[in-house]
C-alpha cells in the first residue's frame, strides 16, 4: 500500500527506546499499517507535547510524516490511556506481557487489523477483568490462530484419531495433543488433563464472553498456562521475558490484589 | 562503518572507538578523530588519562550506590543533611538534577536502572537489597521514590511502594502534573488527571 507523505492513524504503543539527546523510537501496531516503529522528536523533555500520549500502552490518534528511513511523528492524542492498567501492578504486568507478546508475533508492516483489535480488546478486558491471567491465555490462543500456529486440540496430532475422554499429552513440537498410545513416541510431551483440554478448545473457538463464564480453578490455570507458554516458547523460538515479572508477582505475592483472583 | 579505505589503521581504530559511543554518529566520530589528529600532544594525553582515571578511580558509594572516588561519597558523607530521608532515583544523573534545585537536603539511593519486564529487567538486576539493607536500622523515616513518571518509572515506584510499606517507613512519590511553561491544551489527560487531584490552595 502506497501511504501518502503524511498519514493519520490510530495506533496502540508497543514499546519505546531512547533515540539521542531526547528523542525516542516508538513502536506503534496500527490497525492498517502493521507494526511500525515512528520517531518522536523531543519526548524526554518535560515540555514536549507528544510525551504523555505515546506512552507504552496507550491507545492513541497518530499524525505520521514519512521520513527518509523511520516515520516522524508530527502530533499525537491519546484516547485510551488505560490509568488503572498502571495504578495496579498485576494488571500492569500482564499488560506488558500482551504487548510484548503482540511485538513478537508480528513482523514489520504486516496486515494487522485483527490483530490490532485483539489487542485493543485484551487491554479493556485487562483494565477491568477479574481473572486477567484467562484475558492472556484468550490473547495467546487468538495470536496463534492469527498468525497460523493454532494448535490441533480436535483429535491426536500425529495418528488423527479422536481422542479418548481420558487423559492425554500435549506435545508443543508436535504442535497438539496426543492420544495415550501416540505421547510415548514423542519427545517433550507433557500430561494433558480433560479439563484443560476442553478449556483450551474452548479458549480456541468460543468467544471471551464464553470463556469468562468458565470457573478456572487455579491448578487448572496453571496446567493451561504451562502448556501454552511451551507452545509460544517453541513457536517464537524464544523466551517471553515479561513471563518472569508475572511469576515473580505471584511469587512474592505482598497483597491479594482487590479484584483479582490468580 | 562506512569508513574511508585509504585512512590509516590507527585513525580508523580512532573513528570506530568513537563511533560507539552514544550520540556520535560516523560523521562526528571522524570529526573528533581529525580534530585530535591535529591537536598538541598534551591535549590528547589529558582525554586518554581522563577516561582512564574515571574507569580506575570511580566506584559506587557504600551507602547510596552513587559514582563517587572516595567511599562514602561527599553527600553521604556530609553532617549537614537530614539522615530521615532517602530519595529513590533511578539513575546518578537523576542526583545532580535534583542538587540543582537546592531545595533537597536528605540522601539519596541509587538503582541504576528501572523494573523493564519486556527488556527482562527485573529488581533483582537494581540495587534493591542495598535499599532494604539501608533501612534496617530505623534510622530513615521517609523514603521518596523519584523514579521518572513513566510506565517503567511507576512500575518500578509501585513494585517498591509495596516492599518498603510493611518496614513501617513513610514511602512518598514526586508529584506528578504539569511542566512549567506548559499548555494545557497539549497536556495529555493522565497528567491533566494528576494536576487536578494534586491541585494546591493558593497562598
Amino acid at each position: 500500500m502506497t501511504t501518502p507523505r503524511i498519514y493519520k492513524t490510530e495506533a496502540i504503543v508497543l514499546r519505546q527506546r531512547k533515540l539521542g539527546e531526547a528523542g525516542k523510537i516508538v513502536t506503534l501496531y496500527t490497525p492498517n499499517y502493521g507494526k511500525l516503529d515512528a520517531v518522536a522528536k523531543g519526548v524526554r523533555r518535560p515540555k514536549s507535547r507528544l510525551a504523555g500520549h505515546l506512552e507504552v500502552l496507550t491507545h492513541t490518534m497518530v499524525m505520521l510524516a514519512q521520513g527518509r528511513n523511520l516515520d516522524v511523528v508530527s502530533q499525537a492524542q491519546a484516547m485510551e490511556s488505560f490509568a488503572s492498567l498502571r495504578a495496579d501492578l498485576h494488571r500492569l504486568s500482564r499488560a506488558l506481557y500482551a504487548v510484548e507478546l503482540v511485538d513478537r508475533f508480528s513482523p514489520e508492516g504486516a496486515e494487522s487489523y485483527h490483530v490490532f483489535q485483539l489487542l485493543l480488546a485484551t487491554l479493556r478486558r485487562l483494565a477491568a477483568a477479574r481473572n486477567v491471567d484467562t484475558v492472556l491465555r484468550y490473547l495467546e490462543m487468538g495470536l496463534l490462530s492469527l498468525a497460523g500456529f493454532q494448535p490441533q486440540l480436535a483429535h491426536c496430532v500425529r495418528c488423527e484419531r479422536s481422542l479418548p475422554a481420558a487423559p492425554n499429552h500435549f506435545g508443543p513440537a508436535a504442535g497438539g495433543v496426543l492420544c495415550p498410545s501416540c505421547e510415548p513416541k514423542v519427545a517433550g510431551s507433557r500430561p494433558l488433563s480433560l479439563n484443560a483440554l476442553k478449556v483450551m478448545r474452548l479458549l480456541q473457538s468460543g468467544s471471551f464472553g464464553e470463556v469468562s463464564r468458565v470457573r478456572i480453578d487455579p491448578g487448572l490455570g496453571q496446567e493451561i498456562e504451562m502448556h501454552l507458554r511451551a507452545y509460544l516458547v517453541h513457536v517464537l523460538e524464544r523466551d517471553v521475558r515479561s513471563a518472569a515479572f508475572i511469576d515473580r508477582l505471584r511469587r512474592e505475592d505482598f497483597w491479594q490484589p482487590a479484584g483479582v483472583s490468580s | 562503518m562506512d569508513v574511508t579505505p585509504s585512512a590509516a589503521g590507527p585513525v580508523v581504530r580512532l573513528i570506530e572507538e568513537f563511533h560507539k559511543l552514544p550520540g556520535i554518529g560516523p560523521k562526528s566520530a571522524q570529526r573528533l578523530t581529525y580534530y585530535l589528529l591535529r591537536a598538541p600532544e598534551e591535549e590528547a594525553r589529558a582525554l586518554a588519562e581522563a577516561i582512564l582515571e574515571v574507569k580506575e578511580k570511580i566506584t559506587f558509594c557504600s551507602v547510596c550506590q552513587n559514582v563517587t572516588d572516595r567511599d562514602p561519597c561527599l553527600i553521604c558523607a556530609s553532617s549537614e543533611r537530614d539522615s530521615s530521608i532517602v530519595c529513590v532515583v533511578e539513575e546518578p544523573l537523576d542526583i545532580l538534577a535534583l542538587e540543582r534545585t537546592h531545595c533537597y537536603k536528605g540522601f539519596y539511593h541509587v538503582l541504576h536502572g528501572v523494573i523493564s519486564p519486556m527488556d527482562g529487567v527485573g529488581p533483582e538486576h537494581l540495587k534493591v537489597g542495598e535499599l532494604l539493607e539501608r533501612l534496617k536500622d530505623g534510622s530513615v523515616q521517609e523514603v521518596i521514590l523519584a523514579t521518572n513518571p513513566n510506565l517503567e518509572g511507576e512500575a518500578t515506584a509501585m513494585y517498591l511502594g509495596r516492599l518498603l510499606r510493611p518496614l513501617g517507613v513513610r514511602v512518598t512519590r514526586l508529584a506528578r502534573g504539569l511542566p512549567s511553561g506548559a499548555d494545557l491544551e497539549y497536556a495529555d489527560d493522565l497528567t491533566l488527571t494528576r494536576a487536578l487531584e494534586g491541585r494546591q490552595e493558593m497562598s
